[in-house]
């Protein structure tokens, strides 16, 4: 018999992944329910993975996002002049 | 085939998290200005080979980590790159997951919010190798799933397993680093989850007591 608690830690990332099959995920769920150690750990994973994704979002500088608008809007216009010379 | 006419419409919708990721591979903002510079007008001058209806965002991200490697992506291996695999799984959770759990009304994303400052976790981040960085980056910051990240990256499956697998648990180490200096935790408390009280992290936070 395998420890169920070891097989849903060993799926843990790939739960989190949403790289599971359905079966499996309910599966792994169901565990979930009842057994706060294994949902102790699988929370505090997706929370980590939140807090990360939250920490490093960025806004582009204006400057930059004018840069590159300008860069493509020359871009068209050299290459549609070419092309109706 | 995409018409260029509609580029900028489609594709500067993802300028935030492009320049995000470029920050995190290049660690310096000047060099992640010329990489999303760079990524935007190859972008466009290729647009038209790019198939309208698949995964746009898939396919900036291509270009992005296609044109760090080729121009940023530094000469030499880092030394720290062979000595980083022997951190057991759960490596936090088994350190502050017990922490956690002791303190009534919070969830575990605001403890965790207290503990990582934003630099903290970029500096976590940026301090993978490359390889296994843009793995974590590309999974945990920007959610793609392993099929897109294998084809972003153009390597096998398992191969994006195994560098997600290795390099979260090298963030975890590097994230439990900052813990400890910050004096959030009595010296390498390894707590069994749930067991152990809280109160040392409260009362060591912001303060110095040698």
């Amino acid at each position: 018999m395998t420890d169920p608690c070891e097989e849903a830690l060993h799926e843990l990332y790939h739960f989190l992944d949403g790289e599971l099959t359905e079966s499996r995920r309910s599966l792994i769920s169901m565990h979930l329910d009842g057994c706060t150690t294994c949902f102790g750990a699988f929370d505090f994973e997706a929370e980590l993975r939140r807090v990360v994704a939250e920490r490093c979002r960025e806004s582009v500088p204006e400057h930059l996002r004018l840069r590159i608008a300008a860069l493509i809007q020359h871009e068209r216009y050299t290459v549609d002049g070419r092309a109706s010379e | 085939m995409a018409d260029q006419a509609t580029f900028a419409e489609q594709a500067v919708p993802f300028m935030d998290s492009i320049y995000a990721a470029a920050l995190r591979l290049t660690r310096n903002p000047s060099d992640a200005e010329d990489l999303v510079q760079e990524t935007y007008l190859k972008a466009f001058r290729g647009f038209g080979g790019f198939e309208q209806g698949t995964n746009l965002r898939a396919w900036l991200y291509r270009i992005l980590t296609n044109t760090f490697i080729n121009t940023y992506r530094s000469k030499k291996r880092r030394p720290d790159e062979t000595e980083f695999d022997e951190v057991e799984d759960l490596y936090l959770y088994r350190r502050l997951g017990g922490l956690e759990a002791a303190t009534v009304g919070r969830s575990a994303e605001d403890e965790l919010l207290d503990w990582f400052s934003e630099a903290e976790v970029k500096d976590a981040l940026e301090a993978l190798p490359e390889q296994f960085r843009m793995a974590v980056l590309l999974a945990d910051v920007e959610g793609f799933s392993y099929k897109e990240i294998a084809e972003i990256l153009d390597v096998p499956i398992g191969t994006v397993m195994s560098r997600l697998h290795r390099g979260r648990k090298a963030m975890q180490r590097e994230l439990y680093e900052f813990a400890k200096e910050r004096r959030l935790l009595p010296d390498d408390a390894v707590a069994p989850a749930g067991a152990t009280p809280r109160q040392s992290a409260h009362a060591h936070k912001g303060e110095r007591n040698d």
